[in-house]
Formats: structure tokens, C-alpha cells, sequence
């Protein structure tokens, strides 16, 4: 008993079977034991370590409150004195994402003990925490759980025994986009000419180096009358009606909302606010116009500048959003300004 | 055209009365190898001469070239043409090569970014030049003579001390003798329809600033790309002026023993056929860039490979020109695989090269230069220890009282040569 691994799980309060959406403000707390999906990790483990506790915490207190989230998961997570941190897995939803990410690297850092945890690749929380924590690649869903843990738990007792890792794409996790040297056996002249007349022949090779890919967009040619022109604004600041009545998450949004400007002059503080939780909201809730420069647009209007702004703005939170999310917002809204002959927007981001 | 390349074999280097090869010995007049060096350049106040041999504690810092003796036995024009030779072609007929020793040039030029060479210890695994006997002159100069006069007279130097002991081995007979017959474009191809046709495109520095280097004596910031017959660069035509970047600077050893137009002619008739060698510069306007890569897909499409081969030197700079070259190879639907080392940042996790292109999708790494190496004290320097501190890759604090060096692999000569000399690379994790 005295050499078996403790080992501490972290959760959201859905997993951590507190309860749904409805739940998501869970301050911190903790269970000795294993917790649901706890209970497969301990299967897995066996013998070889023990599911000691459980710490759980609502994904919305965590990604509002981090610091002081932060703070109470790690000091539970050490109360427990563990050899290893598993979190989530997470599947594809951002802010459990991003929650396990932080806690497995502070865990990393301040407890100086393996963390491992488990994503979909398109979680906000890869892009976060990709390079600092292990992250085993994940399905989309929950159903990916069975799938998953094997993965996560066997990872996670090799970084325990300190043994020396395969490639990411044989340990299962996520590259961390962290290059390390190695000695080839051949050199790199060789290398190359093997490579090409691979490359050649159609067969198949492994490049080396990927290349990191941008998505690079051809800038349209300037607007020439910009005086006859419907100009509408975009924001990902988060600049939404007072009481953020669409719920845009204050990270990794999950949605966009649409909002009816006709008539409005100028945002109030009172009308108005800010839902990102990226930055200190005290000057954009102060004057909104900080992050959506409505004002000085209707001014372009009065005066003639611009033909018109468009009736609607578009607002969402780019907070630890993921590139394929934001993409799929901007599909939808263009198809609105196409059809509404829009011909330039203004995006305002933070 | 034809080059026979005779290696004599080199197993030890030491002082003697005459210069002379005996057996495997290569005894140096050590006076005479330094007035034959200075020959009497009135920059050059003085030249010391050391020998550092594998296996010692000896640390040579910091170095501007590596060399390697050659000599002309047979053929047209001499070693290093345009500079120490005449401008006759070289790459035909028969040369010596004093195989396992170089000529290697230290003192500071530009003061940070030359490099150094471990002949022992952890150091010494990233760099071939450990294994060889390496004949170091410590070249000081004129204190008013300004930067490019420094360098060259260090450059020239050099070559002449590599020409002069090449010299004793004229009348040598080699351990090994290797034919290299350059056949492509016009060579006969007809017996061999279906062997892949290779073309490379060889990288050369030009920065200016410093960062330079030099065809058959010319700066190559001045020409456009144009062919070489492969062999040339065995007699020296192309010299390294390059005083930086110790990683991934060409010497004019990595000129002189270019490895991919090595393994080019090894498999030529194999499993490929070679084409033949295109070289193109790396200047620093956009515009050069653009004409240069330009010129250098026009010369490669006359070729009419099927593959190309693209190397590199230096990075940064040098990285837009390997995309714009990839590119507009690839654009003519001809694939391509570049060499090139990465600058990832101490921790690995930095955008590797300062530019990219989707069309490069065969990339040979020679490694991340940015990655630190923790260097013991040696017992014995070639040059001065004090540079350390400011070469780049050294870190601030990285000299330790007893002479320990903790710095990237930058500083260590030809450690991510992006001819493909050495075995580092480096993967994702």
C-alpha cells in the first residue's frame, strides 16, 4: 500500500456528477475517492496507483474567478500529497479545456509532480496550454472516454517513472509544438536525397520540420467610394447589451450575438457592457466605445464619409476562442452582410 | 569533364624542419607555414601558429574559417581560384586532398558570432571539426585597417596556409582515389531513361556586412545565379568570407566537401542521375531576391530535373530566399526538399524559420541552434577565451570563473550545417 502511486483527478461539475450548465458557478470542492469517470482511470490503474481524491470546480467559477479558483483547487490537490494530476478528459469543451490546462500546469510547476490531461484538438485549451502541459488528442464528445483514459493513464505512468517518451504520435498526445535536437544516424545531406527521390516517386515521407500553416487571406482591393459604401461593425471585444442577454461566454465563446444599432447614436454604460473575460472590463464598461467605436462611426455617417453603417452589429468574446469556431462565426455573418450589400466592416478586437 | 580526387590520409600533424608528408605524418616548418600565410600582407602583424588534435582539452575560439588542404596536381588553374590561383576553371584533372587536418583561422574579427571548436567533451559531438588535426593560426592585424580589410586579410591567409601544406602532399600517392565525372545535362542520360533526374540549388551568403562569400574571387552579392560543374567546389571555387553565425556558416572545408554534391555523385548512375548545380545568392533587398529566385527557377527549369535539392546558410535573412526558391521551383511542378537548420528559442516552442511556404513540405531539420549546450572548462585555448561573452548564443553569465561555457549551439562551428554535414536534427515533442 505505502508504494502505490496517489494519484488526484480533477473535474468539472458535470463529470464531477454536481449537475449541468446550471452548475457551472461550483466553488471548488473535493471527494476522497475516485468520481465518476474516476472510477474507469482506477480500472486502468490497478494495482499500480490509487485514485486518492478528487477535486471538482464549475467550469464558469474557474474561467471567472481563476486566480482564486486556482488557488483552492492546487491547495486541495495538495492536501491530498500526490505522485500524479490526471484532469478531465476535457473532449472538446473550451472552458473544462482551459480549467484542466491551468491546473495541470500549475500542478507542473508549483507541485513539481506529472500532470496529464485529455482534449479534443480543437478544444480552446490546446492552444493554450499545448506547449506547457501533455495533452492525449481526444474525440469530440464524451463517448471518446473509454478511448481516452487508457491513453491518458498510460502516458501519465511513464512521466511518473520518469521514462523516456516515444514521438507524440506514439505516446497519443497532442505535439507540443517543442522542437528537441536529436542525433540522426545518417547525416543530412543523405537525409535529404533519400527524402526527395521519395517525394519523387509519390511515395509517401515524413518532413522533418512541418511547416506552421497561416491561413493567409488576399486582402480585396481599398474601397474607392467609400462615401457610397453600407459599412457594418464587427467586434470580438465583447461589447454586448447590458445583462448579456445571448449568455457570449467571457471565454471560448461558444456564439455570436447579433444586435439591432438603429437609432442608437451612442452606447451607453447603462445599455451597455463588456462580457470578455480576457481583459480588465472597468474602461470598457466605463465607455464601451473603447472597444466598439460606435461614435466615431455614426460622426463618419452624419458627415458623409461613409454611405451608411448597417442596422446590425456583431459581437463575440475572443477570448481563448478557437481559430474553427471564429471561422464558422465569420461564415455566417458574411452571409447576412452579402445579402444586405454590406462592402467593408470594421472588426474591433482586444 | 573528369576529377580525380587522390585522399592521402592524415593521421598526425607536427612541427618539423621541413614540410613534408611521411607516411601518414604531415610535418610542418612552422616559420615557413606562416610566412607562406602572411606572404608578407602588411595588415597582418602577426600569425601564431598551433596544432589542436582530437581527443585534447583544447578549445579554438574564436574561428572565422576551417580549411582544407588541397593541391592541383594535374588539370586547370590552381586551388582557390580568383584569389590565391588565377581565374583559369578549375574541377578537371587531379587533386590532392590532405584528408583528416584543416587550416583553421582564429582571432577576433567581428567579435561576437565567430564560433568555437571543442576537440573534446560534450562540445565535441556537435561538430565534425573535433575528429580532424586542425592547424590553427591565430592572425592579428593593423589596428586602423577597417572590418572587410581584417577579413579578407584573415581569408587570404588562410587559403594560402591550406595551398601550403595541400603543397606537400603534390607528389604524395593517396590511400584512395575517386573518379567524378559531371554528366548532366548533356551527359548520357539515354542509357539510364528512368533514373530520377536530381538538380541542386546551392545557397551562398551574401549579406554583405561581413556575410559574404566568394565564386572563383568574385563577392556573389554581385552576380545572378548561374551553373557550376559540380567539381569545381572540390578545387575551392567557392569560398566562405562569412565571419558569422558559427552554426550554420558554409567554411570553405563545407564548400570544399559539399555533402549533398558528395552523395549527388555517389548515387549518380544509382538511383538518380545528377543534373547538375545551380548557385544563387541571398541578398537583402526584396528586389535582389526576387530576381535572384526568379533566375535561379529559369536556370533550374533549362535543367529540367525532376527533383531539386535546395540548401541554405546562415538564417533569418536567408530564410525568405529558400521559401521564394522553394516556391518557384515547385510552381513549375518540380518537387523540392529543402536543408535547413531551425531557431526554435532556448525552449523549443518559437517559430522555427522566419518564413514559411506551404509548397515546402519536405524539410530535412539539422537542428534547433537555440538549444543550450553546458560546456566544460578546457585546459588549453587557442585564441581568447574573452569573446565568449559576447558571441551570440553565449547567455549572459555563461562564463564561469574556471572557463565553463554555458551557451546555445550556435557557437559551436558547422553544428547545424545546412549542407547536411553533421547528424543533428531535431523532431517535435
Amino acid at each position: 500500500m505505502g508504494n502505490m502511486l496517489r494519484v488526484v483527478h480533477y473535474l468539472n461539475q458535470f463529470f464531477g456528477q454536481i449537475g449541468g450548465e446550471d452548475k457551472a458557478g461550483t466553488k471548488p470542492l473535493k471527494r476522497d475517492g475516485a468520481i465518476g469517470p474516476g472510477a474507469l482511470f482506477q480500472g486502468i490503474f490497478g494495482q499500480e496507483a490509487d485514485i486518492v481524491g478528487t477535486v471538482i470546480c464549475g467550469d464558469n467559477y474557474f474561467n471567472e474567478q481563476a486566480e482564486a479558483a486556482k488557488k483552492a483547487v492546487l491547495a486541495m490537490i495538495e492536501g491530498y500529497r500526490p505522485n500524479l494530476l490526471l484532469a478531465g478528459p476535457a473532449f472538446n469543451a473550451g472552458r473544462y479545456g482551459i480549467a484542466c490546462g491551468a491546473i495541470c500546469e500549475a500542478v507542473v510547476d508549483r507541485l513539481r509532480i506529472p500532470a496529464v490531461t485529455g482534449m479534443f484538438p480543437e478544444n480552446a485549451g490546446v492552444e493554450l496550454y499545448r506547449k506547457s502541459v501533455y495533452i492525449v488528442e481526444t474525440k469530440a464528445s464524451s463517448a471518446g472516454m473509454r478511448d481516452a483514459a487508457p491513453r491518458m493513464a498510460a502516458l501519465a505512468m511513464k512521466l511518473v517513472r520518469g521514462e523516456v517518451l516515444g514521438s507524440p504520435e506514439e505516446e497519443g498526445y497532442l505535439p507540443r509544438g517543442i522542437r528537441r535536437n536529436v542525433f540522426n544516424l545518417e547525416r543530412g545531406a543523405t537525409r535529404a536525397v533519400d527524402m526527395l527521390l521519395q517525394k519523387m516517386k509519390g511515395n509517401a515521407f515524413v518532413t522533418e520540420y512541418p511547416m506552421p500553416s497561416f491561413d493567409r487571406v488576399d486582402p480585396v482591393p481599398a474601397i474607392e467610394n467609400l462615401d457610397e459604401v453600407t459599412l457594418a461593425l464587427i467586434t470580438s471585444g465583447g461589447i454586448v447589451p447590458k445583462g448579456n442577454p445571448d449568455h457570449v461566454e467571457s471565454s471560448s465563446a461558444s456564439k455570436y450575438g447579433k444586435y439591432d444599432i438603429r437609432g442608437v447614436e451612442r452606447l451607453s454604460p447603462d445599455s451597455y457592457e463588456t462580457a470578455h473575460g480576457g481583459y480588465d472590463p472597468t474602461y470598457a464598461n466605463e465607455d464601451p466605445h473603447r472597444v466598439l467605436p460606435l461614435d466615431v462611426v455614426r460622426d463618419l455617417e452624419r458627415e458623409g464619409s461613409i454611405g451608411e453603417l448597417y442596422p446590425y452589429y456583431y459581437a463575440t468574446v475572443g477570448n481563448g476562442t478557437s481559430v474553427a469556431k471564429a471561422k464558422g462565426f465569420a461564415e455566417e455573418i458574411a452571409k447576412d452582410l452579402v445579402r444586405d450589400g454590406v462592402k467593408a466592416v470594421i472588426i474591433s478586437s482586444t | 569533364m573528369v576529377m580525380e580526387l587522390g585522399r592521402i590520409s592524415i593521421e598526425e600533424v607536427d612541427w618539423g624542419r621541413k614540410t613534408s608528408i611521411d607516411g601518414k605524418t604531415l610535418r610542418i616548418d612552422r616559420e615557413e607555414l606562416v610566412e607562406k600565410a602572411c606572404r608578407g600582407d602588411p595588415r597582418i602583424t602577426s600569425i601564431r601558429a598551433e596544432i589542436a588534435r582530437p581527443g585534447e582539452s583544447t578549445r579554438i575560439i574564436p574561428i572565422k574559417d576551417v580549411i582544407e588542404p588541397r593541391v592541383k596536381v594535374e588539370g586547370n588553374g590552381g586551388i582557390f581560384p580568383g584569389l590565391i590561383s588565377g581565374v583559369e576553371t578549375v574541377g578537371d584533372g587531379r587533386t590532392h586532398v590532405l584528408k583528416g587536418c584543416s587550416v583553421v583561422t582564429a582571432g577576433q574579427i567581428v567579435g561576437f558570432q565567430e564560433g568555437m571548436i571543442d576537440m573534446s567533451g560534450p562540445g565535441a559531438r556537435h561538430t565534425f571539426f573535433s575528429k580532424l588535426l586542425n592547424v590553427a593560426l591565430v592572425i592579428e592585424v593593423k589596428k586602423d585597417i577597417s572590418k572587410h580589410e581584417h577579413e579578407e586579410a584573415v581569408r587570404l591567409a588562410g587559403l594560402r596556409g591550406a595551398a601550403y601544406l595541400g603543397e606537400a602532399g603534390r607528389n604524395c600517392k593517396p590511400s584512395e582515389m575517386n573518379r567524378y565525372e559531371v554528366r548532366g545535362p548533356s551527359g548520357s542520360n539515354g542509357s539510364e531513361p528512368d533514373l530520377p533526374k536530381v538538380a541542386y540549388v546551392y545557397m551562398l551568403l551574401s549579406q554583405g556586412l561581413l556575410h559574404d562569400t566568394y565564386l572563383y574571387g568574385r563577392d556573389v552579392k554581385a552576380i545572378l545565379p548561374t551553373l557550376i560543374m559540380s567539381t569545381e567546389v572540390m578545387d575551392g571555387a567557392i569560398v566562405s568570407g562569412n565571419c558569422v553565425s558559427a552554426c550554420d556558416k558554409n567554411t570553405t572545408y563545407h564548400h570544399q566537401n559539399n555533402p549533398i554534391i558528395e552523395e549527388l555523385f555517389r548515387r549518380d548512375g544509382v538511383d538518380l542521375f545528377f543534373m547538375g548545380t545551380v548557385v544563387t545568392n541571398t541578398n537583402v533587398t526584396l528586389k535582389d531576391k526576387q530576381q535572384s529566385s526568379d533566375y535561379t527557377a529559369k536556370l533550374v527549369e533549362l535543367l529540367a530535373p525532376d527533383g531539386v535539392i535546395i540548401s541554405k546558410e546562415g538564417f533569418g535573412n536567408p530564410d525568405a530566399d529558400v521559401m521564394m526558391n522553394c516556391r518557384k521551383i515547385e510552381e513549375k511542378g518540380i518537387p523540392t526538399v529543402l536543408i535547413t537548420d531551425e531557431f526554435a528559442g532556448v525552449d523549443g516552442g518559437s517559430q522555427s524559420l522566419a518564413d514559411t511556404t506551404p509548397h515546402a513540405n519536405a524539410v530535412v531539420s539539422t537542428g534547433n541552434a537555440n538549444e543550450l549546450i553546458t560546456l566544460p572548462p578546457m585546459d588549453r585555448i587557442i585564441g581568447d577565451i574573452g569573446v565568449v561573452e559576447k558571441m551570440a548564443g553565449t547567455v549572459s553569465g555563461g562564463l564561469s570563473k574556471q572557463g565553463g561555457i554555458t551557451a546555445e549551439l550556435q557557437v559551436i562551428v558547422g553544428s547545424t550545417n545546412e549542407l547536411g554535414f553533421e547528424l543533428l536534427s531535431s523532431r517535435e515533442t
